[in-house]
């Protein structure tokens, strides 16, 4: 499977950097890497989830108890979670750090994540939140920290969006 | 049995405990017994009350924390029972109060008014100590029990579709959350 271990390690690496210790995750095939790390990785827990809104909550939970999080998901996972973006994380105004992987843009092969590549900064930029990419390894690690201080400076979700630049060796 | 009667029992338990609850009558009668800094309540999105209690019992291992949630908001997220179940804190009180209707909204029934077993799904997600509870009295004794034991337990207390007049009250939810997590964080540096 030619998802990138070398860019998944820079992004995990990263993470770590900028104290996150808690990773809410669901699979999806750009994530393999990056979910087999936080579980092999002791100062790290992974929740793994039944669907990517509980990670609103989780993350909610995390941060009223001092330990940054962040969530890994797939752009559908984003879409399944929005009502606890604005009803959780807007409304309480909760920091949330969002990787998510972007699915059905140029070169997707698989006809069913097309659709979700359509609507996702369109949504993103109609909920107001801030989103970057994370395209080349060389800027990944202060991307992530710039993303993470401004989730934590304006106390509100901000979103990173994985590439298949980066993900994708083919 | 009245939900209000139930938290009444269970009040001063909660002293020392991290209370999350559900929207609506829940947390408008929780609060109408006298707010304290360590009750959060989650006054809207439906389901994740339960996936906050998870995320503070997970980051906080040495600390009592309670869910006050309810039938409607429980079915809108059961994979939060699998996923609770998957990790299962010793120190994680769910309490789902079944009235089988989305009182808030207008007393719509839920799905356990026509069957549908609360007990019996949690069990099958794998929560280790299940139980439901019809009198206030075995209510409290059965939050007690969970309080000062060490496994993840699920009570399904079965309350009257009755709730206060009014949800709102005079604590604003940001300021709900700011003090929650400032009283965490005070307790850290104790």
């Amino acid at each position: 499977m030619p998802v990138s271990l070398t860019s998944s390690k820079v992004i995990f690496n990263a993470l770590k950097q900028c104290d996150i210790r808690l990773l809410s995750a669901l699979p999806e095939t750009w994530l393999v890497h990056l979910i087999r790390m936080a579980e092999e990785d002791p100062e790290v827990t992974l929740v793994r989830l039944a669907k990517e809104e509980e990670g609103v909550g989780i993350s909610a939970g995390a941060h009223f108890a001092g330990v940054k999080s962040a969530m890994l998901m797939q752009n559908h996972g984003f879409l399944a979670s929005i009502n606890g973006i604005v009803s959780f994380a807007h409304l309480y105004k909760i920091p949330l750090l969002m990787l998510i992987s972007y699915r059905g843009t140029f070169g997707e092969r698989d006809p069913w994540q097309t659709q979700g590549g359509n609507v996702t900064e369109a949504l993103l930029r109609g909920m107001g939140i801030p989103y970057s990419f994370l395209d080349e390894i060389k800027t990944v690690e202060r991307r992530i920290r710039h993303a993470q201080t401004l989730a934590e400076s304006s106390l509100q979700p901000v979103t990173l969006l994985l590439t298949r630049n980066l993900m994708w060796e083919e | 049995m009245l939900r209000l009667d139930c938290l009444r029992a269970i009040y001063p338990e909660l002293e020392n405990c991290l209370v999350v609850t559900i929207m609506g009558a829940t947390a408008a009668e929780l609060h109408s017994l006298g707010h304290r800094p360590n009750f959060f309540y989650l006054q809207h999105a439906m389901g994740l009350a339960s996936s906050t209690g998870l995320g503070l019992s997970l980051c906080l291992p040495d600390q009592k924390v309670v869910v006050f949630d309810g039938d409607g908001s429980l079915l809108m997220n059961l994979g939060s029972l699998s996923t609770m179940a998957r990790y299962r804190p010793k120190n994680l009180v769910h309490v789902v109060f079944d009235n089988e209707s989305l009182l808030s909204v207008g007393g719509f029934p839920t799905a356990t008014s026509t069957g549908t077993d609360l007990e019996g799904i949690a069990r099958a997600a794998g929560i280790p100590t299940v139980l439901t509870v019809r009198a206030v009295e075995d209510f409290r004794a059965a939050a007690k029990r969970a309080l000062e034991g060490t496994q993840l337990t699920t009570i399904i207390a079965k309350v009257e579709a009755r709730g206060p007049a009014g949800y709102v009250t005079d604590l604003s939810l940001v300021e709900n959350r700011f003090q929650f997590r400032r009283y965490i964080q005070s307790l850290k540096r104790q």
